[in-house]
């Protein structure tokens, strides 16, 4: 198709032109960046977390009196257990994405702990059992010995008297980049030093703290037998998925038994992890609408001018339709019209999008859009400006011949 | 003439019907998007206490050790939290009006009839000068006195839901209350108080906008009696049973300055105290922060970048559906040249005709602002219904619906403006000609 004349006609057009062409780039610009970041958000919410997701339960007992957690425990272990459909349980400090934080900087000298650049690391501390509990994978090394667990007091500090620890692949790869971890020594203050004796498959902390999705999955476990002190609140339960419900139901029951002044709550993993992300699901949802409409409301500006277009050509279509144009033709000529418009409005929109991008990561935590969205914009921009320009593109097609030979 | 360009502007619009819904529909979608994503920002960035703000300051400083330190580049690592030893030597320095020290805790609270089960309730630990200084309003009773915080006394302050949950509502002043499984006595109950954003709770581990919080208790009655603070960073070896003498931040401080301009005062007094702490070998870094709750609460970035990025969104929406209406409008008035044409050669001036098609751009902006406010409230209720903290508070403000329709306007108004430049310039000559 020659676009020679269809620039020649667009010449006469300018203003509703450049409309179009201002109207595609705003929108492409918009659109790159909002899919952009429903993806981000969604890697967000599919971050993987390597324990029993779907059989566990977390039954947080609190409101009871710290002095009396050395028997206390071990006794609501052991009710725990004998609940039919519970394959494993255990206590443990806090729970993922409970926003419920038990962090501490960590480094491999202990004279490197104070450094500003140290890693925040998210600690779990649990009972024997817990690894089974929780269902750890386990990538190399080994879980903590029945004496491991023996030896490890709280005490009056936030950290156990252990002297191993487990920590995730990427706090392994962070800590030593490129080198096995086993054996290694992690330094948390400097007084305290855990040799690592297993690396798991990545557990999500209890929140995000602030540095990138990659600290997400900077965990370390330590081993930790029951003592007296009031930070040992959430007993993990596993047990079927179809199991949950009735286990919960259960355990609270159960526990309330033995301790009827304490206040029982339980929850399954599911609806934790849903809980922990329901605003950014919210957030995507709420960009997904605004493309939807916006793409939409471009859709219809586009008809809505092209539409006006064809009306006021319709003399001139009717006389190329009598000296020969066939239908296609006329058709062909408002599509490509409409392709050498978008396509200026997509070249412009990538560069507004490119900028778009650089200014939200200067002011929000946002990262660099990688560059296949742009071309991928470009393409849905390109395909939703055929799709309006069907409607009067057809409508031009069957402007009979006859219109020609009509006065104005 | 304003009456007759309406009139013209109804008869245009019923001639192209569906062009003009489009553009309301298109308009009504961008102010409803703008809107509704202003309000949440509004909400969120809003000042808790308008009427003191400017005199309510609190401090930050910096306990870490030298190691590590880089001078000027360091800031006060934990927001405004700080040692319990430093909020009480400040505190009872007395330099500013009035001062409190505050930490968040849950309290188990046991309501008195049988049968009823214990439950946890969001709460402060304080000083006597907390309801004071935040305006506080009570219901019944009032405050306790700096007197109580010394003798560790077993009194409370409760919010006027938990008054009306335990006592039906009744004046409890005198009452005794179980919390944490110690008899306190209720000395005031507050009226309905949550300052949004709350800005008290912002580094103490607590939520930052929501429902207020339930029990108010003095901080050493409190701590004696075990409750723990929502939030504890600690940067060395701690003793859990000491906190108050462990190298732990847990508490921050307020303080109310009689004048605004009284802050650099105080500042000098801070950054002095901080360095003779440093002479005492106490601590090693002498940064310290003194803000007012607006400035503390934009350093904190208390408004979350998403209400952020949703708004800077629905205004590039806007944006895209002003574009939209003025290609619409352009379309409309190009096809109406020979109308146009009409008009200027039976007299009507370039303004004239000029005028009657920004009038009838304003009907299309009015058409759309009512459409937006409906789609504004249809928003604010999707809103409400999202899990959010602040998400119950997310309502249309008089001021939010005046803005409405100024946004409304301006915009169809400056879309209008190329589409009846294009029309007054029509030349009336070859447009009659072809009639």
């Amino acid at each position: 198709m020659d676009i020679q004349p269809i620039l020649a006609a667009l010449r006469k057009h300018k203003i509703p032109a450049m409309l179009i062409v201002l109207e595609i780039a705003l929108a492409c610009a918009v659109l790159c960046n909002a899919v952009f970041m429903i993806g981000q958000r969604i890697g967000e919410i599919n971050l993987p977390n390597a324990i029993d997701e779907q059989g566990i339960s977390d039954i947080r007992v609190m409101g009871t009196d710290p002095k009396l957690a050395s028997d206390d425990v071990p006794r609501n272990l052991a009710a725990l257990r004998q609940i039919p459909g519970v394959t494993a349980a255990a206590v443990i400090n806090t729970m993922p994405l409970t926003n419920n934080g038990w962090n501490s900087n960590v480094a491999v000298k202990p004279q490197e702990v104070m450094d500003k650049d140290s890693p925040n690391v998210a600690t779990y501390l649990f009972t024997s059992g817990g690894e089974q509990a929780l269902g750890l994978q386990l990538l190399r090394g080994r879980f903590f010995t029945g004496e491991e667990f023996a030896d490890s007091k709280l005490g009056d500090s936030y950290i156990p008297t252990a002297h191993v620890t487990l920590v995730t692949q990427s706090l392994a790869d962070r800590l030593w980049p490129g080198q096995d971890a086993l054996g290694k020594q992690v330094w948390v203050g400097k007084d305290y030093h855990f040799t690592v004796v297993g690396v798991v498959a990545n557990v999500l902390r209890p929140n995000q703290n602030g540095e990138g999705l990659a600290a997400f999955h900077w965990s370390m476990v330590l081993p930790l037998s029951p003592g007296p002190g009031g930070f040992l609140n959430d007993y993990i339960v596993r047990s079927a998925p179809q199991d949950r419900e009735r286990v919960i139901d259960a355990a609270k029951q159960k526990l309330t038994g033995l301790s009827p002044n304490a206040v029982i709550k339980g929850i399954s993993f599911t609806d934790v992890r849903d809980k922990f992300f329901a605003n950014t699901r919210s957030m995507v949802w709420m960009l997904v609408l605004v493309c939807v409409v916006m793409l939409a409301v471009t859709a219809f500006g586009i008809v809505g001018l092209t539409s006006f277009w064809v009306g006021q050509r319709r003399r001139q279509i009717g006389i190329r339709r009598a000296v020969g144009a066939t239908r296609s033709h006329i058709m062909q000529y408002f599509q490509t019209e409409n392709f050498l418009l978008s396509s200026a409005g997509v070249a412009i929109g990538m560069v507004l999008a490119f900028g778009i991008n650089l200014y939200l990561m200067q002011h929000y935590q946002l990262d660099r859009m990688p560059w296949y969205y742009l071309p991928a914009s470009a393409i849905g921009l390109w395909v939703l400006g055929q799709l309006a320009v069907l409607g009067p593109a057809l409508r031009a097609a069957n402007v009979p011949p006859v219109v020609a030979t009509r006065g104005a | 003439m304003f009456g007759y360009y309406m009139d013209l502007a109804l008869r245009s619009f019923k001639r192209n019907r569906v062009l003009t819904a489009l553009m309301v529909l298109a308009l009504g979608l961008g102010i409803g998007a703008s809107i509704t994503t202003l309000t949440v920002l509004k909400l969120l960035s809003g000042d808790p206490l308008p009427q003191k703000s400017a005199r309510l300051f609190t401090a930050e400083i910096d306990p870490l050790p030298a190691q590590g330190y880089v001078p000027g580049q360091s800031k006060p690592p934990w927001g405004n939290l700080m040692p319990y030893t430093d909020a009480m030597n400040l505190l009872q320095a007395h330099r500013a009006e009035r001062q409190a020290a505050m930490a968040l805790t849950q309290a188990k609270v046991t309501p008195a009839r049988t049968g009823e089960h214990p439950f946890f309730s969001d709460a402060v630990m304080t000083t006597a000068d907390f309801f004071a200084m935040f305006d506080a309003p009570f219901e019944y009773g009032g405050g306790w006195n700096a007197q109580n915080d010394d003798d560790r006394a077993r009194v409370a302050v409760i919010a006027g839901f938990l008054n009306d949950k335990l006592f039906g509502g009744k004046n409890s002043v005198g009452q005794v209350i179980r919390i944490n499984d110690h008899d306190y006595r209720v000395v005031g109950v507050l009226k309905d108080w949550s300052p949004q954003p709350r800005f008290y709770a912002v580094d103490l581990g607590g939520r930052s906008y929501g429902n207020g919080d339930a029990v108010f208790l003095p901080l050493r009655s409190a701590r004696a009696d075990g409750m723990d603070p929502q939030n504890v960073s600690c940067w060395q070896t701690a003793d859990i049973q000491h906190l108050e003498t462990s190298p732990c931040v847990f508490v921050s401080l307020w303080v109310e300055l009689k004048n605004a301009s009284d802050a650099a005062g105080y500042k000098t007094f801070l950054s002095n105290y901080v360095q003779q702490q440093i002479s005492l070998g106490r601590f090693h870094r002498p940064e310290v922060v003194f803000a007012d709750l607006m400035k503390f609460l934009a350093l904190e970035q208390v408004v979350p970048d998403d209400a952020r990025l949703q708004t800077n969104l629905a205004f590039g929406f806007l944006l895209i559906c002003i574009v939209n209406t003025v290609g619409l409008l352009l379309a409309k008035c190009l096809r109406r040249s020979r109308e146009i044409g009409v008009r200027r050669a039976l007299g009507a001036t370039r303004g004239a005709v000029f005028a009657q098609f920004m009038v009838e751009s304003g009907m299309v902006g009015i058409a759309g602002g009512v459409l937006g406010l409906i789609f504004a409230e249809l928003g604010l209720w999707a809103i409400r219904h999202q899990p959010a903290q602040y998400a119950h508070l997310a309502r249309l403000d008089v001021s939010m619906f005046i803005a409405t329709f100024v946004i409304a306007l301006v915009a169809s108004l400056v879309a209008g403006i190329l589409p009846a430049w294009r029309a007054c310039v029509v030349a009336p000559a070859p447009q009659l000609k072809s009639v």
